[in-house]
């Protein structure tokens, strides 16, 4: 793994790396060298399985943390290429053209996360939510579900709502405690 | 009988960058939705087809009827708490899940899993394929009304739901492992029990295999339908059997042992034709393989023994910054845990790769072009797809 790491390092400036276990290394690099540095992985290393695509949400730093697991699947090792974008512009380059199976991660990241892949095919299309669906990407870390849900569904009008203590007292000490 | 003479390859016509056009005003399309309730879909999917004829033109997987939100539940429980959330990912295979997840968990906190606990989870995940595959099996067969198939396997799959029981206290969700070990041993009289199970399956299968791949209208239809282009394993990201039926030999179990596989003994079986019926064909040895390796390991399984290591007090667990990524074999291809942990009581993010994501999106709609719409459902179910999975 570490030659790998190494070739790599010559051709791109690779900020971090971390031997997680003997088939599993991560690597970090620049936003600018992102799509670049799968594909050199891709045709020259070896590494063609696209394992997965993700998002981490780093809300405190102000950037989300983009994953290209790749797997080579001849020795049997895998590498995850991490970018940091910056998470108010939440832009980044799109790799559908490397493996037709990105556009599906594409999709659900700019739906999810609210990252936008300029040029990938079906990028705005519902893929999970619904079609009507008007709030911020829910993904997010700053997205609260509960108070989204309470500001926007609402019990249907006329519908009572029975306490249960309030109707064992009535039930129980008609005349009061 | 009229047959088609030209190249349907190329049926739409196509413009001069090779794209096809299917314009839905002509009125020479039609538009139609197959699913979400639709008994030739596997689960709440739905396929947008457009079709002339009876042949599929156009085709759009939409997803987002189960949608539960399971990443994101995730990430604002304790990690004890997402033991119980899992399961709910891929329902009739929930076992993959505990073990990706408990493992993740175990290496970004440094915890050592006895050997016991690693025999009993190796039995496990086997017998989890083992009922997975036969409900799945069932499901090709009713496809193509062999609804006598499903009954069969069906029934056989209860009886693993039985021992499951026995061990568990649970028949489809069975909370097994987590992090740091498994809740029990086996009990008292199980490898008898279990031995006699696998015996009937086992007669089961012969039965299967007589009725299903002797079967002319099986094999009339199954032959030659769905196939998967070998170079696509890669660009599609395809895994699993749906892999090994197009001749490239991709089992997590050979290629990156986990658990107790490296001291197992078993074989990954190719076929090359890459059609629906080679697609049943490797599932069928699969499970014949699998029920071997029960067979194997239960002698193995420690009695008695520590199956437990020693876990920190879970409402108070922490974990230090990390991240890691977990896959097993499941029965439809690669099955991983990609989690993140950032030093507090809750994990950054937990992300599901499951095979499905690319099997039933990006995979089925090129395989429905030219196809008819009648055998949607044995393509679908061939290859073997949990929309849970997609939507998380």
């Amino acid at each position: 793994m570490k030659e790998i790491v190494n070739r790599l390092k010559e051709k791109f400036p690779v900020t971090a790396e971390i031997y997680q276990r003997d088939d599993l290394t991560f690597v970090t690099v620049e936003k600018k060298y992102g799509v670049d540095a799968v594909a050199y992985l891709k045709e020259y290393e070896g590494f063609t399985h696209l394992v997965l695509l993700t998002a981490v949400d780093w809300l405190e730093e102000g950037e989300f943390q983009l994953t290209y697991l790749l797997n080579n699947p001849k020795a049997k090792h895998d590498i995850g290429l991490r970018v940091r974008i910056d998470r108010e512009t939440a832009e980044m380059q799109t790799a559908h053209h490397l493996w037709p199976a990105v556009t599906t991660y594409e999709q659900e990241l700019n739906e999810m996360f609210g990252i936008s892949f300029p040029g990938s095919p079906r990028q705005g299309h519902r893929f999970i939510l619904d079609e009507a669906w008007q709030g911020p990407p829910p993904y997010r870390r700053d997205f609260d579900t509960k108070k989204y849900s309470e500001e926007t569904y609402f019990p249907r009008p006329g519908r009572s709502k029975i306490d249960p203590s309030e109707h064992m007292k009535k039930k129980l000490y008609p005349e009061g405690m | 009988m009229f047959t088609f003479n030209e190249d349907r390859s190329l049926f739409p016509r196509h413009d001069e960058k090779g794209k096809p056009i299917v314009d839905v005003e002509s009125g020479q399309f039609t538009k139609i939705w197959q699913g979400p309730i639709h008994p030739g879909m596997t689960g709440n999917m739905s396929l947008e087809l457009t079709i002339q004829g009876d042949e599929i033109m156009d085709c759009v997987t939409h997803v987002g009827y189960l949608h539960r939100g399971f990443e994101k539940l995730m990430e604002r429980r304790r990690f004890i708490q997402c033991f119980p959330i899992c399961v709910r990912v891929a329902v009739p295979e929930p076992d993959f899940n505990e073990y990706c997840l408990a493992s993740t968990i175990e290496e970004l906190s440094g915890i050592e899993v006895p050997e016991a606990a690693n025999w009993m989870r190796t039995l496990l995940l086997e017998m989890s394929r083992l009922q997975s595959y036969l409900a799945q099996m069932g499901g090709q067969g009713s496809s193509f009304g062999l609804g006598l198939i499903g009954q069969w396997t069906i029934w056989a799959r209860d009886l693993v739901l039985d021992r499951f029981e026995e061990i568990t206290g649970g028949r489809i969700y069975h909370m097994h492992m987590p992090p740091g070990g498994v809740r029990s041993l086996l009990p008292a009289g199980f490898v008898g029990r279990m031995n006699e199970t696998l015996d009937e399956i086992s007669a089961v299968m012969e039965e299967v295999e007589r009725v299903l791949f002797h079967n002319s209208v099986f094999k009339k239809r199954a032959i030659g339908l769905g196939y998967i282009d070998p170079n696509w394993v890669d660009e599609y990201g395809i895994t699993g059997p749906n892999a090994r039926a197009a001749g490239v030999a991709k089992d997590v179990r050979k290629d990156n042992p986990y658990l107790m596989y490296d001291r197992l003994d078993f074989d990954v079986h190719l076929e090359y034709e890459s059609d629906v019926f080679a697609r049943a064909k490797v599932r069928y040895r699969d499970i014949l393989t699998t029920i071997d390796l029960i067979r194997q390991i239960l002698p193995q399984v420690p009695t008695k023994g520590e199956f437990m290591a020693e876990v920190p007090n879970v409402l108070h667990w922490k974990i230090p910054y990390g991240e890691t990524y977990k896959r097993a074999e499941c029965t439809r291809g690669e099955y991983g845990y990609y989690t993140v942990t950032d030093g507090s009581g809750y994990p950054r993010r937990i992300n599901v790769r499951g095979p499905s994501y690319t099997h039933a999106v990006t995979l089925m709609e090129k395989m429905a072009i030219n196809l008819n719409i009648a055998d949607t459902a044995g393509v679908m179910s061939s290859l073997h797809t949990y929309p849970p999975e997609v939507e998380r």
